[in-house]
């Protein structure tokens, strides 16, 4: 027997994505960002488009070109204190945002990967982000009830993959790559070096390939992978 | 970084005991590691799936994957571990953060704090500060003691939007040491050159004094 090979270009992966798709982007700053499927996504152009990350990047970085090109009507992220661009385009009414706090933000996408509905937490509970949540009791304390995120596409990022699909990830470009590769219905991965099967030892696997539908190998990485000189 | 601010992140540094899980909050937190001795057991937490961080890097050493929550070129040490988000909050929430050290807009006498958004003029987004300041074990604030306008930030009540409710232990900022106490602010110490009617006069809500002596940093 042998595994399915899921291989393929970063303009067939990204093709798929339709207007209106909600996304969710990995990495946290630079590290982990798929900036090459990024890239293809504003070239491609679908508009309307939810995306979910930790933060909208920098200006002029990544999520920011989406920004820019008008194709984002509404992100969920847990901070935008890098990209004045994206807090501006917040201020004036062109996207809509949603801020979720980072470890609910990643729980609530563990949870859609996982197949639950929603989590209970405590966490934001005296703050603004309890606004407009359910709440309810679970053994004599109130709880917020976050639902699950689930999407159309996630788009990660990986070091290494093997054409199945089974990823690795690098010191803290894993974020929240891991998670989202669990909660898509299309999964696109695009990484650093794709080895053949077997060139990923089965104990180095983080990302299952069984959760992952496509896999892009990147021919170069740009300038956008480096290091941000600030 | 003014004498005063230098005293304060020294004094602040002392916080830390042997063994702790410590997560330092973006900004001048991180600088407590620098009054730290480099053998000091110690183990810190980055939001971003780092525990066991180790010395900033100059550019040309930097590694492009590596870096804190605050987006610093960090490095490993002996024994460090990388995680994904959801772990890294797991430990946050779970109780295995034993102290946080945070900046702060408003701090209130009953131990609310805010410093994540200021309506109108500041809403970023507050990132991982509502778990870190919700369930870390000892939470502990760093901060100049009045804002630029020279308003206080140590209050009877925040009119800020809240991050965390009564979980602020103590306060040290540039002025003093203040613990948070169920009878509200009690002074620990005094910053040198600081008299108590400028410490009064700098201070939003009533503030016990200590008897006797009162020892400075």
């Amino acid at each position: 027997m042998k595994l399915p090979d899921k291989s393929t270009t970063l303009e067939a992966a990204v093709a798929a994505i339709p207007h209106g798709a909600t996304v969710l982007v990995g990495g946290f700053g630079v590290p982990g960002t798929p900036f090459a499927l990024l890239r293809e996504l504003v070239r491609q152009g679908p508009r309307d488009l939810v995306l979910v990350k930790n933060d909208a990047n920098e200006a002029g970085m990544g999520v920011d070109h989406l920004i820019a090109a008008g194709q984002v009507r509404k992100l969920i992220v847990t901070h935008l204190g890098l990209n004045a661009n994206a807090i501006a385009a917040m201020n004036e009414g062109r996207i809509e945002v949603e801020f979720c706090a980072q470890g609910i933000l990643a729980e609530r996408i563990r949870a859609g990967g996982a197949g639950l509905g929603a989590i209970l937490t405590d966490i934001g509970i005296d703050t603004d982000l309890a606004q407009g949540k359910q709440v309810v009791e679970m053994e004599g304390r109130p709880m917020l009830v976050e639902p699950a995120l689930r999407a159309d596409v996630a788009l990660v990022h990986a070091t290494t993959a093997d054409p199945f699909g089974n990823l690795a990830y690098a010191a803290t470009a894993r974020n929240f790559n891991p998670l989202m590769a669990m909660a898509a219905t299309q999964v696109i991965a695009e990484t650093e070096a794709l080895v053949p099967l077997g060139g990923l030892a089965a104990d180095a696997v983080e990302t299952p390939g069984a959760f992952v539908d496509q896999v892009v190998e990147l021919t170069e990485l740009s300038q956008e992978y480096g290091i941000v000189r600030r | 970084m003014s004498d005063a601010r230098s005293r304060m992140v020294a004094r602040a540094a002392r916080e830390i005991a042997p063994g702790m899980v410590v997560n330092l909050g973006i900004g001048l937190p991180t600088k407590v590691v620098n009054y730290l001795p480099a053998d000091f057991p110690v183990c810190l937490h980055s939001e971003n799936g780092l525990t066991g961080i180790g010395p900033t890097l100059p550019y040309d050493q930097a590694d492009r994957n590596l870096i804190d929550a605050g987006g610093a070129y960090v490095s490993t040490i002996p024994g460090s571990a990388f995680f994904d988000s959801a772990v890294s909050f797991a430990l946050v929430r779970s109780g295995r953060l034993d102290l946080t050290l945070l900046g702060a807009f408003e701090i209130a006498q009953n131990g609310d704090l805010a410093n994540w958004k200021i309506p109108g003029k500041f809403s970023p987004g507050a990132g991982g500060a509502i778990e870190l300041a919700q369930k870390a074990r000892r939470v502990v604030v760093m901060t100049t003691h009045c804002d630029r306008k020279g308003n206080p930030k140590l209050l009877e009540a925040c009119t800020l939007p809240l991050t965390a409710k009564g979980r602020v232990a103590r306060i040290y900022s540039d002025m003093a040491v203040v613990d948070v106490t169920p009878g509200g602010f009690a002074l620990v110490e005094l910053a040198e050159g600081v008299s108590l009617p400028e410490l009064r006069e700098a201070t939003g809500a009533p503030i016990t004094i200590p008897a006797g002596d009162i020892p400075t940093f």
